[in-house]
């Protein structure tokens, strides 16, 4: 009976402590694998982008096709525009039926905060080529700040490769495909269905009590410049109103006509431009021309409902029609009518300076085995003027169709939320004026460190200086590769 | 036949089961102690991160990373600013669980509902922290319940950003530290006190000491090994401080990184996976709890007790 006891004791921490080195075993494998296969990869990468080959890592044999992005924009757009498609019980997979075949759709979504959403791709896409069938990675999406990232390796696709022809993308914006081109060998490695050209989008009530007039035209006279813009900050605040929310509100006004990238030769560099955005927020701040909030925060949300009392808010397509419509509710479930919170009291206009804020790029990730379906779909999503046309009038978004977006301009479209504004012929100015040509792969890290670093210098927690070290400091951390310039 | 056995051993060992029964133990703990200690040291002599989607090295550069982390002097800084996060938290947690420790452990007090009470005062613990800290973030924001309490009885005109003062932060950190972890240190101590023969509190009662005097001449004497247990476990808890200011602060340590914790710090690097730096950063800090640890128990535990 002992014997047995004991030989069962011995069996139980046997089976226990085999678990236990089973895993510390699997978890160093993992780890020493998948460092060793990125390493790889990255070689590969940049010998196949020596030896100019243009066989690219992609088959047709799949049958479950995998999207990977950060919210569910793109995915009421495919729901709702791409032909062939049902969604499933829940909101992460799907079918898709067309003449390509039949495809379960799966969606991955990671939310883009903390860097989760770029961890993820960055994670995945190395090993991409050899994931297992129903693994790989078919379809991803990007944002301009980082897009250069993915866009300058092989594990993007050639989008003309894959089958969309220069004529396809002719109508797209240029500064769309400039974002996705890789800047080694010229190629195209991503498209979106979106330009997002940016504007002012301002109370109309506010407008008429401050400027007595809620006129676009007028309103745009009154703020052309940023000399008139403080102008108007000024009798705004006497009226007992905020010009503008918060801090970082007009940052992306400056940081889009910059003259230097903000990386040169490993070394940081901080353009005028963005120096000007410092201290116009300064003086805002302490002449209490904003209302102190954080981009994306909580008040900062409130401040565009109908209890703020902010002039307006500097935004870019989607911001207007998906943001700042939603904000502006005050039954966020209701109907989106005139009538349900100040629905109908903005009105939009140009601003002073033109700059471009977000947009979606879709990639193809090297490896894919749907190589027709991806292409199809980025055919008939981002180059076909018609589905660009019905996307802009189901959602005011602004589409990436150069001949469509102008017929709509034309016309007699307009938007309920802006009061019966055609901002689409406003937008289609903004478009043609963005440039791009300063963007780099640190834009998005470097922009966000230095809103961050510089609020401490806006509330007074820091001087100039200081903040500016807080900047280099934290740029550093965030970029091993990179420095800050010498003193 | 019997002769031959009596030869062999008279009694019964049993101490190899002991070490059998060990075995799990020793695996895991090298599996998950050892071994990444050591490997976090080797890292810590090399370039080792991504730059984009490009792996840079590993290259070998010695101590370099160590240099690069002392040089900059943002060490002493973030030490600091996690000690004064830890005292803040502390300072009220062992007052309150001391004071809640000898009224519960005293049968003079007659406390009733006392299981009821002692499972409510821990209940905060269960929380995770990073709910913790999105709760406080949300009442504390700039329109959240506490700034328009503030606004309507007059306190102050507009509202109180909590998460730009360096004062303010320390004390909502304070706060949700002692809220989670008062608890827990009240049932570590009351079972201390409990351990302590009764017949000393009552031979104490019967001479006429007061309250105070027990406590200070019975209670703390004895009670000591256990209030360096807890002390140390809350000071080694309090240098890995990360997921409470992490969260309520968004990761920056505001306001201008005077609430940036060391581990804080650490996963700053590993926004690029830059493993020789986090590395480096990892062994300083090993060491520093090490040497904080030493320090107290060296001047809290006199030789002559032990």
């Amino acid at each position: 009976m002992k014997k047995i006891k004991s030989i069962v004791a011995l069996v139980l921490v046997l089976a226990m402590s085999l678990t236990m080195w089973g895993c510390g075993d699997k978890k160093t494998s993992g780890d020493s694998g998948s460092s060793s296969k990125g390493s790889d990869v990255s070689n590969s990468a940049s010998n196949s982008g020596g030896g100019e080959t243009k066989d690219i890592q992609a088959t047709d044999d799949g049958k479950v096709l995998n999207i990977y992005c950060w919210n569910e924009e793109f995915q009421s757009r495919f729901t709702d525009y791409y032909p062939g498609y049902t969604p499933g019980s829940d909101t992460s997979t799907g079918t898709l039926k067309n003449d390509l075949g039949e495809f379960t759709v799966n969606w991955v979504i990671t939310p883009s905060d903390d860097n989760a959403y770029q961890n993820k791709l960055d994670e995945v896409l190395p090993g991409n080529v050899d994931a297992a069938a129903d693994d790989k990675v078919d379809l991803f999406l990007i944002e301009a700040d980082y897009a250069l990232k993915y866009v300058n390796t092989e594990l993007t696709l050639d989008v003309h490769a894959l089958g969309l022809s220069e004529e396809d993308t002719a109508q797209m914006y240029e500064y769309t495909k400039t974002v996705c081109t890789n800047t080694d060998d010229g190629t195209l490695r991503g498209v979106s269905w979106q330009a997002t050209p940016g504007l002012f989008a301002y109370r109309r009530s506010i407008a008429k009590d401050v400027l007595g007039t809620d006129d676009p035209d007028e309103v745009q006279a009154k703020l052309g410049t940023w000399d008139d813009f403080d102008a108007v900050a000024a009798q705004a605040k006497d009226k007992g109103y905020f010009m503008l929310s918060g801090y970082d509100d007009s940052y992306r006004t400056f940081s889009n006509n910059v003259e230097k990238k903000w990386v040169e030769d490993g070394t940081i560099q901080i353009d005028d431009n963005i120096w000007k955005w410092v201290d116009q927020t300064k003086d805002y701040t302490d002449k209490g021309y904003n209302n102190k909030t954080s981009l994306w925060s909580d008040d900062w949300a409130a401040d565009q409902g109908s209890k703020g009392k902010v002039f307006g808010f500097f935004y870019s397509t989607w911001g207007i029609n998906f943001t700042l419509l939603g904000n502006s509710l005050d039954d966020p479930k209701g109907e989106e009518a005139v009538g349900n919170g100040i629905f109908g009291d903005w009105a939009v206009c140009a601003g002073p300076q033109s700059y471009y804020w977000g947009g979606t790029w879709l990639c193809a990730a090297a490896g894919t085995d749907n190589k027709s379906l991806v292409a199809d779909i980025m055919k008939v999503i981002t180059c076909d003027a018609d589905v660009a046309t019905d996307i802009t009038n189901g959602t005011q978004d602004y589409t990436n169709n150069m001949g469509a977006m102008e017929a709509l301009a034309a016309s007699d479209f307009k938007s309920d939320f802006l009061a019966g504004q055609n901002h689409i012929a406003l937008f289609a100015d903004a478009a043609k004026k963005i440039d791009i040509s300063n963007m780099g792969p640190y834009d998005q890290g470097l922009n966000e460190s230095f809103q961050g670093a510089m609020k401490d210098y806006f509330t007074g927690n820091a001087t100039k200086d200081e903040a500016t070290e807080a900047f280099y400091k934290a740029a550093v951390e965030k970029y091993p590769d990179i420095s800050a310039p010498s003193k | 036949m019997a002769a031959a056995r009596s030869k062999k051993s008279k009694v019964v060992s049993y101490t190899k089961w002991g070490y059998i029964f060990l075995i799990p133990f020793f695996f895991v703990y090298i599996a998950f102690q050892i071994i990444p200690l050591f490997s976090t040291i080797y890292n810590s002599f090399f370039e080792n991160y991504l730059a984009g989607l490009k792996q840079i090295g590993p290259n070998f550069v010695g101590l370099a990373n160590y240099a690069s982390l002392i040089s900059t002097g943002d060490l002493l800084k973030y030490t600091g600013n996690t000690l004064v996060l830890w005292i803040a938290g502390f300072i009220p947690q062992i007052l309150v669980s001391l004071l809640l420790a000898v009224w519960f452990a005293d049968a003079g007090c007659k406390l009733k509902a006392e299981g009821f009470f002692k499972t409510v005062i821990y209940m905060p613990n269960l929380i995770m922290a990073s709910a913790m800290a999105m709760l406080f973030f949300t009442v504390f924001s700039n329109i959240g319940p506490v700034n328009q309490l503030l606004q309507a009885i007059g306190i102050v005109d507009e509202p109180y950003v909590f998460l730009d003062h360096t004062g303010s932060v320390v004390f909502l950190v304070g706060t949700m530290n002692f809220l989670m972890w008062f608890g827990n240190t009240t049932i570590l101590l009351m079972a201390g006190i409990m351990g302590i023969d009764a017949s000393l509190f009552e031979a104490a009662s019967v001479d006429g000491a007061t309250g105070s005097q027990t406590f200070f001449h019975i209670t703390m004497p004895l009670l000591k090994p256990i209030f360096v247990y807890v002390l140390l476990t809350s000071l080694v808890g309090g240098i890995q401080m990360f997921d409470i200011p992490q969260i309520l602060t968004n990761g920056e340590g505001n306001p201008n990184r005077t609430t940036m914790t060391l581990i804080m710090y650490l996963n700053k690097h590993l926004f690029s996976k830059n493993y020789g730096m986090a590395g480096a950063l990892s062994v300083m800090l090993f060491v520093v709890t090490t040497i904080l640890s030493l320090i107290i128990y060296r001047v809290t535990v006199t030789p002559e007790e032990y």
